[in-house]
């Protein structure tokens, strides 16, 4: 079945990552430079060496590996791709050079670094580069105003390639000449990548550049209009300016769509990532957004409840009716998921005694919206010297954890209820296990406190994430693991091994049981707790995956990542069924509305930007923040979205009003062409400024009130 | 824009000399020239790669600032070594050098000595991480509390009280946004009509809420109340809540109609109950008892009224989110008042008026420091009516002492041009009183005090001014009267200088005259109730008020007292002194019956650490107690009770206290809020 045969062609290209790190160091470099290279093509194709193409780079791996005296891993592979003996041959290899030549060309594959790179060895003069440019830049200034927008976009790519062109072939100084002359005309989202460009002036340099064979391997987007592109197309033919236009051909991918062209703030709010827009068919796949029905649990009426109920004057019948109605209508939701999708854990007793518990909280919630405001309670991390690194709290808001840089995880309880262990093995012997409070009493009273410190990782810890029965608690870290902790016995269960560098971020499924991480090595996993090997790799970001969440049906995966993209994931798949582009930096926070239709995300930018999951639209985009957004959250019933920010201020966004005010029709829905209006400060409800301390996660608890959680920064 | 930009971009390369340094450093004699252009590129390359990479994990820990941690965590991604041993939380302090044509960054590593780090005492654990919750706000309303920032800054308040036209009130800004939303461009329509109408000053309203109310009631109480513990968490709060701009006016008019008038009848009752407690200063008690008036003021002469409000007005120049500049006009003549006023107290041969004058006299010069600008002009215009009171004849003793603190606290400068040059008319005034024949014991006293108080201000100054050999002739040449003890005070400064100097260069902390607070005890009558304990009076304080003369030990502190000071600056290891402030000659008999129950406390300065070497972020903090102690327990400290003076007429002021005091405003919080 796929998903095992995914998990093999894992384990057996991670260790030879391994050892070329360990018994080369310099090529190693190059390789471990590119980690998700091997995994990557286990995930996106189904089984290994079916394709030509895929064959070649399989060539290309034993090439490698022969050269480095691996021999073991060589036969490894070998019988494993059930290739012949002769395979690598000299006459085999050339083929096999050539062929993965043509795959770069061809698809996302990344095959070896020098063949990729060896596409620029085709030159012209170097001293002419410039005059290309220029004479391009001239017809774009003179163009209408409506194309020279959409023209313009073609100016960073074709900038960046002829740049790396000219280094490649070892014109230095050209190129020096080139970069200092043109990369002021460039959009200022582009700085960070410039500063990298700026640095890399020799050939040797692009070897084991991420950015660069990032950019090299996948294909640069462009949306253009067909009018727009014609104009291009006819200007280049005329001039027979070759130069340009093959890059054009080999670099870009150009989407031309009929209709409008699009004017320069639409072009903005879309643009901005590491490889220009999305494809428009990448976002098609249908979405089940929908959430699942939940389990029928009959909610008991205790007396006590209802006599409080009375008091206040409610009508008594109106809330178990409301819950009917409110499932009835889940059951006929055309974009839900069916309920069986993926497996879910089984509800145990217990988890039926907290939904219980959630129903009748979520009765005494507190109806949000532009005149309501939220509370805010903010819990400060005081003397955290050693850094704060990530924070959660449990959906009951009962138990929060942090992470800290000196490699601990602390949990603290914020009830009067206090954080005890389990008994020994040996006193849990002696206990009468028929008595009902069987489970008050294999608690360890001796051990009650407020806090427990849990010891295990190596590094930072940068993703913290309890699961929903509060009995587990997960957390990823520098040291390339994700462990998970009991919280009855405070200990490490397990550490999940796969990511090999720093993980950033790591999140439990709102069912329990799966969870999903993310990391520097680009790659997101999805892991089922009682599994040491992935399910599921989610390969396709060209930068550090740096924040994942899990959809509320637990169906789907966002992640956001420092290639300025964020991408969803089909969980049953695994493939990646949206992009969204428009942020300007590293995206650090994502949240999906409680419903689940959309999805907000934030970023280095300072910027919150809101998602139509459905339609693949951007809907929204919020400006205010001066800083890195480290957290976002919607309000239970979704009318608020709570952001909080480096520059140590919370904000509340009136997100109802964003996706109500929004103009949409067919056509903006089909071409995904919105046209967003600035109206950040309509939308912002409030400003609360801390003293010093960054706001690094944000969560409502049941009634609506928002919590908040940051450490003091002297 | 472009070219900007640009400039940033242009590839910034190691110099080659660089490269030949670290070659020599590790062996490597001759390199090449162009294997030093090839090595500084690739370096250079290779640097910028680590640091792009650093900096992601720089954003991963959600810190501003790079550290050498996610320089060894990008390290770690590549495969490298990470780079040990440079642990720090702040920067690391790169030394510059140059010489023989070469310039040097280089990282100084110094020699310790492992005795003194075995020897010196372990600094505290740092606090374990704690959790603390409060409220960021209430229903989409930010509470003005200590843990959030002040509701409206400090700025804000200028512009508020300089250009009222221009401000809009928090609240009313929010609503007009929120209102605004629905007409979206209507708006800035409406602001394009108020243009064109006469603007008028708006009507300013102060309106309290009632938690407003009742805390300026709670407070103001607590400051003249009787409980000391009450007055201190009083005036604690004025110093540091950040909420109180909109009660400021309220506390200056209390405070300037306290000092000319005593505002209520309610208060009379705390003055009643004070009598009964020992702490309290008990001549309010005779005072009230004489005066069955409802209506006190200065000449009523409350002694114990006017010092606490004077603590209040300190604690509001204390309290830094205050814009005080708006209400010095009430501030300013309350504390002039208080200086020079003829009398402030019903018994001035009893009582320790000097005391408030002293510290009055320091505010002034505080405010002066602090608000004094080239338009108010506050400075020149105090030192003029100082001036213009001390020049004449009639002034009486006491508003003579009051000219010449304010004068002499407003620094060494001013001394230098002001008073010495009158030492000598001003001697011969206190000669006549002195010897000639005895008109009133009153002035007696006041004589006595200004001689002193001149002595204890001028001996430093002129210790600088004058070279070593001190003549006692040539002084009473030169200053007429004064001259000799002047001599001797200038002679003590001078050893006590060279004292501490060595000191200083041990502990490289400088201790200057601790400063008697204002929890003067009038000594009189408490020596009844029996040995004091020792009254808890916290005066957070900034050291700008409480040492505006750093360093300079050579005034002659009245009471001969010993500290005890543990220094511990943040990364350093601990130190301990014993400093010995030697004693004034001045010494005079005291007409009054001097109980020794307080002078007899022993001060006793310690100083706590801030919070754990290396931890406290960016600015070392200090603290400093004092703590007195009774004499008994000060046994063990090897000295001299015997040259403690119950003789010295001022002694009472080093009674009871406990002063503390922080070089930065809020450190003496551990909270960081």
């Amino acid at each position: 079945d796929t998903s095992l045969a995914k998990q093999k062609t894992d384990i057996k290209t991670e260790p030879s990552t391994d050892g070329f790190g360990n018994n080369n160091a310099n090529d190693g470099r190059v390789l471990s430079a590119s980690p998700g290279s091997g995994s990557s093509t286990g995930s996106n194709k189904q089984t290994a060496a079916v394709t030509p193409e895929d064959q070649q780079t399989l060539l290309a791996v034993l090439q490698f590996l022969k050269k480095n005296k691996l021999i073991e891993s060589v036969e490894i592979l070998r019988r494993e791709a059930g290739l012949p003996e002769n395979s690598l041959d000299p006459k085999a290899t050339e083929s096999a050079g050539a062929g993965s030549g043509g795959a770069a060309a061809v698809a996302e594959d990344q095959p070896d670094v020098r063949v990729v790179l060896s596409a620029y060895s085709q030159q012209g003069d170097p001293t002419l580069y410039e005059v290309y440019y220029s004479d391009l830049k001239k017809f774009i200034e003179t163009v209408l105003d409506c194309h020279r927008a959409e023209l313009s976009q073609v100016f960073y790519p074709l900038f960046v390639h002829m740049y790396l062109e000219l280094v490649y072939n070892n014109h230095e100084s050209e190129a020096k000449a080139f970069f200092e002359k043109f990369s002021g005309d460039q959009e200022c989202y582009y700085e960070e990548d410039l500063r990298v460009l700026s640095g890399l002036t020799k050939k040797e340099h692009m070897r084991g550049n991420e950015t660069l064979l990032d950019f090299r391997t996948s294909k640069f987007v462009l949306r253009i209009s067909r009018d727009s592109y014609q104009l291009l197309k006819r200007h280049l033919q005329e001039r027979q300016n070759n130069q340009i236009w093959n890059i054009i051909q080999e670099h870009l991918y150009i989407d031309i769509f009929d209709g409008m062209p699009r004017s320069k703030s639409q072009i903005d709010a879309m643009s901005g990532s590491l490889a220009g827009e999305a494809k428009r068919e990448a976002n098609k796949t249908k979405v089940y957004y929908g959430l699942l029905k939940e389990p029928e649990i009959e909610l008991p009426l205790d007396d006590e409840d209802e006599e409080a109920e009375n008091e206040e004057g409610k009508p008594k019948k109106k809330k178990p009716k409301k819950d009917s109605m409110g499932s009835k209508s889940k059951k006929q939701d055309p974009n839900a998921p069916s309920q069986n999708r993926i497996p879910l854990p089984e509800l145990k007793d217990s988890d039926k005694l907290d939904k219980i518990m959630y129903m009748k909280e979520a009765t005494k919630r507190i109806r949000l919206g532009s005149d309501n405001l939220p509370s805010v309670c903010f819990y400060t991390f005081l003397n955290a010297y050693q850094g704060l690194t990530a924070v959660d709290f449990t959906d009951d808001s009962s138990l929060i954890a942090g992470g800290f840089a000196d490699s601990t995880v602390r949990v603290w309880s914020v009830t009067p209820k206090k954080l005890r262990k389990v008994k020994s093995a040996a006193d849990l012997n002696l206990i009468d296990k028929e008595s009902d409070d069987v489970l008050e009493r294999i608690m360890d009273e001796k051990t009650a406190s407020e806090s427990k410190i849990m010891y295990g990782h190596s590094g930072p810890v940068y993703g913290i994430s309890f699961s929903p029965d509060r009995n587990y608690l997960l957390s990823s870290s520098e040291d390339g693991t994700v462990r998970l902790w009991s919280l009855l016995t405070f200990t490490c269960l397990v550490a999940y091994k796969g990511h090999n560098y720093p993980v950033w971020d790591t999140q439990f499924s709102p069912y329990g049981y799966y969870f999903v991480s993310g990391g520097h090595d680009r790659v997101a996993r999805l892991w089922a707790t009682d599994h040491y090997q992935p399910l599921r790799i989610f390969s396709g970001h060209l930068a550090d995956i740096t924040c994942t969440r899990f959809h509320p049906n637990s169906n789907y995966v966002a992640t956001g990542s420092s290639d300025r993209t964020i991408r969803v994931w089909d969980v049953l798949s695994g493939n990646c069924v949206r992009i969204f582009t428009g942020h300007k930096g590293p995206i650090h926070s994502l949240a999906f509305s409680p419903n689940g239709k959309f999805l907000a995300s934030g970023a280095t930018d300072g910027r919150v930007l809101l998602w139509d999951i459905g339609h693949g639209l951007m809907m929204g985009e919020l400006k205010g923040h001066t800083d890195t957004i480290y957290s976002l959250r919607f309000s239970r019933d979704g009318e608020i979205l709570a952001s909080g920010s480096m520059d140590n201020t919370v904000r509340l966004w009136d997100v109802m009003k964003a996706f109500d005010d929004l103009e949409t029709d067919d056509f903006t829905a089909a071409t995904g062409h919105i046209h967003l209006q600035d109206n950040s400060q309509e939308l912002l409800l409030g400003t609360y400024t801390t003293k010093s301390t960054p706001v690094i996660h944000l969560h409502f608890t049941r009634r609506n009130l928002l919590l908040a959680a940051g450490a003091f920064n002297p | 824009m472009a070219e900007e930009r640009r400039q940033k971009h242009c590839s910034v390369v190691l110099p080659t000399e660089s490269m030949k340094a670290m070659a020599e450093s590790v062996g490597v004699g001759q390199l090449q020239e162009d294997s030093c252009v090839a090595l500084s590129e690739e370096v250079s390359y290779r640097i910028k790669e680590i640091a792009q990479d650093a900096l992601k994990f720089m954003h991963h820990g959600k810190r501003r600032k790079l550290t050498t941690s996610d320089i060894d965590n990008a390290l770690k991604l590549k495969n490298v070594e990470p780079l040990y041993g440079f642990q720090s939380q702040e920067f690391i302090p790169f030394r510059f050098a140059s010489g023989g044509g070469r310039e040097l960054h280089f990282y100084e590593e110094k020699e310790v000595d492992l005795s003194d780090i075995i020897n010196t005492p372990l600094p505290r654990v740092p606090l374990d991480v704690s959790l603390k919750a409060h409220w960021l706000s209430i229903e989409g309303m930010q509470p003005a509390i200590p843990e959030n920032p002040p509701p409206a800054t400090k700025e804000q308040q200028k512009v508020e009280s300089t250009e009222p036209l221009k401000v809009v009130k928090p609240g009313q800004e929010e609503e007009g946004t929120i209102q605004g939303k629905g007409q979206g461009t209507t708006t800035p329509d409406g602001k394009g009509k108020e243009k064109g109408l006469i603007r008028l000053k708006p009507r300013s309203t102060h309106e309290l809420s009632v938690e407003q109310q009742l805390y300026y009631k709670e407070i103001t109480e607590a400051c003249v109340g009787s409980c000391e513990a009450k007055r201190a968490e009083a005036l604690q709060s004025i110093a540091t809540d950040p909420g109180l701009y909109q009660m400021l006016p309220r506390f200056s008019t209390f405070i300037s109609e306290g000092v000319s008038t005593f505002p209520t009848s309610c208060l009379l009752n705390h003055f009643f109950t004070s009598q009964k407690s020992p702490e309290h200063i008990c001549v309010q008690s005779a005072d009230l008892r004489l005066s069955s008036k409802v209506r006190v003021n200065v000449v009523q002469n409350n002694l114990a009224l006017l010092i606490y409000l004077m603590r209040m007005v300190k604690a509001l120049m204390d309290n830094p989110t205050l814009y005080l500049e708006k209400y010095l006009h009430e501030l300013i003549p309350a504390v002039v008042t208080c200086i020079v006023s003829k009398q402030l107290c019903l018994r001035p041969d009893v009582d320790n008026h000097w005391a408030l004058r002293d510290f009055a006299a320091r505010l002034m010069a505080q405010s002066c420091k602090t608000f004094s600008t080239t338009t108010n002009n506050i400075q020149s215009r105090i030192t003029k009516t100082f001036t213009k009171s001390w020049l004449d004849d009639k002034t009486q003793w006491t508003t003579r002492y009051g000219c010449i603190a304010g004068l002499a606290e407003l620094g060494p400068d001013v001394i230098k041009t002001l008073i010495i040059p009158r030492l000598a008319i001003e001697g011969a005034r206190i000669k006549a009183v002195m010897e000639g024949p005895v008109i009133s014991n009153i002035d007696k006293i006041g004589a006595e005090h200004v001689q002193s108080l001149l002595l204890k201000h001028c001996a430093s100054v002129i210790a600088k001014l004058r070279s070593p050999p001190d003549n006692v002739e040539q002084y009473r040449t030169e200053y007429g009267y004064l001259g000799p003890m002047l001599c001797s005070h200038v002679m003590k400064a001078r050893t006590q200088a060279a004292l501490q100097a060595q000191q200083v260069n041990r502990t490289t902390l400088t201790i200057t005259q601790p400063r008697p607070t204002l929890s003067v005890s009038q000594s009189g009558l408490s020596g009844s109730s029996g040995p004091r304990t020792p009254s808890i009076i916290k005066v957070p304080s900034s050291l700008t008020l409480m040492s505006p003369r750093p360093g300079t030990p050579s005034q002659p502190s009245p009471p001969a007292t010993k500290y005890i000071v543990m220094a511990t600056s943040a990364g350093a290891a601990s130190t301990q002194q014993v400093i010995t402030l030697s004693s004034s000659q001045s010494a005079s008999p005291v007409t009054s019956t001097v109980p020794s129950a307080t002078s007899t406390l022993q001060p006793l300065v310690k100083l706590e650490p801030g919070s754990g070497p290396g931890l406290t972020a960016s600015r070392p903090l200090q603290k400093y107690i004092v703590v007195s102690l009774p004499s008994s327990a000060s046994s063990s400290l090897e000295t001299k009770s015997s040259v403690l003076p119950t003789s010295i007429s001022s002694s009472s002021l080093d009674g009871g206290m406990k002063l503390e005091r922080s070089e930065s405003p809020g450190a003496s919080t551990q909270s960081p809020h």
